[in-house]
């Protein structure tokens, strides 16, 4: 894998991380947790998992993102700490 | 949670959309064997299709389509191809999931039967997922609402 691709990648994985964790809107968590799903997707593709990032764009960044904004709807949207 | 907006633009491009989603999701099944893919992502595919006919419509059309009891047909079907695909093995002498011994029941040899039988297995799986999958989102989004649907 190009190195300087794996680079931007990486640091990118990064920040989604620190950002979902760190945010105070829970809506906008969720949806950068799907963003982070779908970069490891590629890290999983370039590295040749090609099943397991499949698996990661399927589940991760697609249906789990829709569960997670489903069961926000039913609480607030702000959190508390 | 889910109302209905009448928004035609997204409502057309949903039903548009869905039968490609899951001729996708049966292609990734049936060339889970020489690709990536197979049972569980298809499934989640299928699963995701119908998902999104609920967002863009609402819960009350998506219910309308799959109604809760047809849902849980669905979930015990798959199971059932599943382990009743394990268990014909095993009454044609084998051991259970012994694919080869399907031959016996089948116009093929026994490779061929081993593959049939992991595509028979996959199939199980891929029912299962898809109905599971529209069961947890249509609870997470219904919260237990909508009783008259289910009947």
């Amino acid at each position: 894998m190009i190195w300087q691709f794996d680079l931007i990648l990486l640091t990118l994985v990064v920040i989604c991380a620190v950002a979902a964790i760190t945010v105070k809107d829970l809506l906008s968590s969720a949806i950068v947790l799907g963003a982070y799903s779908f970069l490891m997707c590629l890290i999983w593709t370039g590295m040749g998992a090609v099943d397991v990032a499949f698996t990661e764009a399927t589940v991760g960044a697609g249906v789990s993102t829709v569960f997670f904004v489903a069961a926000i709807y039913h609480t607030t949207r702000r959190t508390k700490d | 949670m889910i109302r209905r907006h009448e928004d035609i633009i997204i409502e057309s491009l949903a039903r548009f959309l869905t039968p490609f989603i899951q001729a996708f999701a049966l292609y990734v099944l049936f060339l889970g064997h020489y690709s990536p893919g197979g049972g569980f992502q298809g499934g989640v595919l299928m699963g995701a299709s119908f998902i999104l006919l609920v967002i863009a419509y609402d819960i009350i059309e998506g219910k309308r389509r799959i109604t809760e009891k047809f849902n849980i047909v669905l979930n015990a079907t798959g199971v059932m191809v599943f382990s009743g695909t394990g268990l014909l093995c095993l009454i044609l002498g084998g051991e259970f999931l012994d694919y080869s011994q399907l031959a016996a029941i089948l116009p093929v040899g026994p490779e061929e039967a081993r593959g049939l039988g992991i595509l028979a297995v996959e199939i199980g799986v891929e029912i299962t997922v898809a109905a599971i999958m529209v069961s947890i989102f249509l609870d997470l989004a219904s919260a237990g609402e909508h009783e008259e649907a289910l009947k």
